[in-house]
């Protein structure tokens, strides 16, 4: 039987690349520790400041709002309603009950779970996107996101979005931007991104813990997470690098972690001045961007069929508009179509 | 013993009495990238399994974080 490492007790979780195993209470202070030290390492955010958690029902995410409110942090969730027929429904109400059952908690920190649905405040759903839009169902997906939380952040007085990014997502991300040397990208990709005029600052407080690591908090700490995948993300290609990465972690355990810390210790630095692109508002919608129009605001101009210089005049009338026309048009049978 | 395979979700039998990790061998999972339950308790590899027992083997890996 394997032993913890802090107390000799029976273990239930072995950390392979650190050559641990841990009992269940050494395992949560060992998660709440690599957090602590994200946040303190790269100063993430202070103990006064607002914290927006991305929350999916998935055991990252509720894992971190989870490790938040227990290490005191004035942390909120935020769901987006994406639209994925049951799937989507089934994490919705996950992610309510999760706030129900730490009620006491978010009043104590003055937290809340917000609310958002896609189609209702943009008028299209992740399906529709994905059927309609020249991009992959994953790439306007992360697209919707990553627009939402930002506006959502700033429209709410927000300090800083979190979200639940863990080593694995982050590992394979960077492999999959050096395979093709997007150097853009590199540059991007760091456990905070500063804010800057128009985008709230952004942290990733699990990227020092691996998958595995936030699967087994978020089960010994009795959270009902979503364990299906999302149906419209099969042949992704960050599962394939994120298998590639796992082959390699078998014989040589530690070679995720060695990779993603290493860049950021080491090789970070060298891309910096890559990603110094000035932005200005979208004529559309006001959000920062680096043409003249987001890359949101154009993939919900394809997907509507309307022109972008129209949009910036709906933006003003109003969303409601947009997405009853868009939910005449889009039948509940079609909801899957066309899914990978 | 019987093992809950999931997304999707199906059942195999296969023999018990021995550890973790010759049941994930058997069934070609890497062990770091599953839980493995039995009775709402985490097992590590090394930990055994009965020929009555029944486990949950819960992938941990997800996708589409784009």
């Amino acid at each position: 039987m394997m032993k913890c490492r802090r107390c000799r007790g029976p273990a239930v979780v072995e950390v392979r690349r650190h050559n641990a195993a841990f009992c269940r209470d050494c395992f949560l202070h060992h998660v709440r520790e690599q957090v602590r030290r994200a946040i303190r390492a790269h100063d993430m955010f202070g103990p006064d400041d607002r914290v927006l958690v991305a929350v999916s029902g998935g055991k990252d995410s509720l894992a971190l709002w989870d490790v938040l409110l227990e290490l005191g942090y004035r942390a909120s969730g935020l769901y987006l309603g994406l639209g994925i027929g049951d799937y989507s429904s089934r994490s919705a109400e996950v992610v309510r009950r999760f706030a129900r059952e730490r009620r006491g908690a978010l009043e104590a920190v003055g937290g809340e779970l917000v609310e958002i649905d896609l189609a209702e405040a943009y008028g299209f759903d992740i399906p529709t996107a994905g059927r309609k839009g020249s991009r992959s169902t994953c790439a306007v997906c992360g697209l919707s996101k990553r627009y939402v939380f930002n506006r959502a952040a700033l429209e709410r007085g927000y300090d800083v979005v979190a979200t639940g990014h863990n080593l694995d997502d982050e590992a394979a991300t960077l492999l999959g931007n050096t395979l093709r040397w997007q150097t853009d990208y590199i540059a991007r990709q760091a456990p905070v991104l500063p804010a800057r005029p128009g985008m709230v600052r952004k942290v990733k407080p699990l990227y020092r813990l691996s998958e595995l690591e936030t699967a087994a908090y978020s089960f010994l700490r009795g959270i009902d997470y979503v364990v299906e995948e999302c149906p419209l993300v099969a042949g992704n290609t960050q599962l394939r690098y994120k298998e590639a990465m796992n082959r390699l972690e078998v014989t040589s355990p530690g070679t995720k972690a060695q990779f993603l810390l290493g860049y950021l210790d080491r090789a970070a630095p060298l891309f910096r001045a890559e990603d110094a692109a000035a932005l200005t508002p979208c004529r559309a919608c006001g959000q920062p961007t680096t043409g003249r129009f987001c890359a949101f605001c154009r993939a919900r101009a394809q997907v509507l069929g309307l022109r972008l210089e129209d949009l910036a005049g709906r933006e003003e009338d109003g969303e409601r508009q947009v997405a009853r026309e868009l939910s005449e048009e889009v039948l509940p049978a079609e909801l899957y179509g066309g899914a990978s | 013993m019987k093992v809950r395979l999931r997304n999707p979700d199906r059942e195999v039998e296969v023999a018990g009495g021995r550890k973790v990790r010759d049941v994930l061998r058997e069934l070609g999972i890497d062990p770091d990238t599953v839980l493995v339950i039995r009775d709402r308790e985490l097992l590590t590899r090394e930990d055994r399994v009965g020929e009555d027992d029944e486990v949950e083997v819960r992938p941990v890996i997800s996708g589409g974080a784009a």
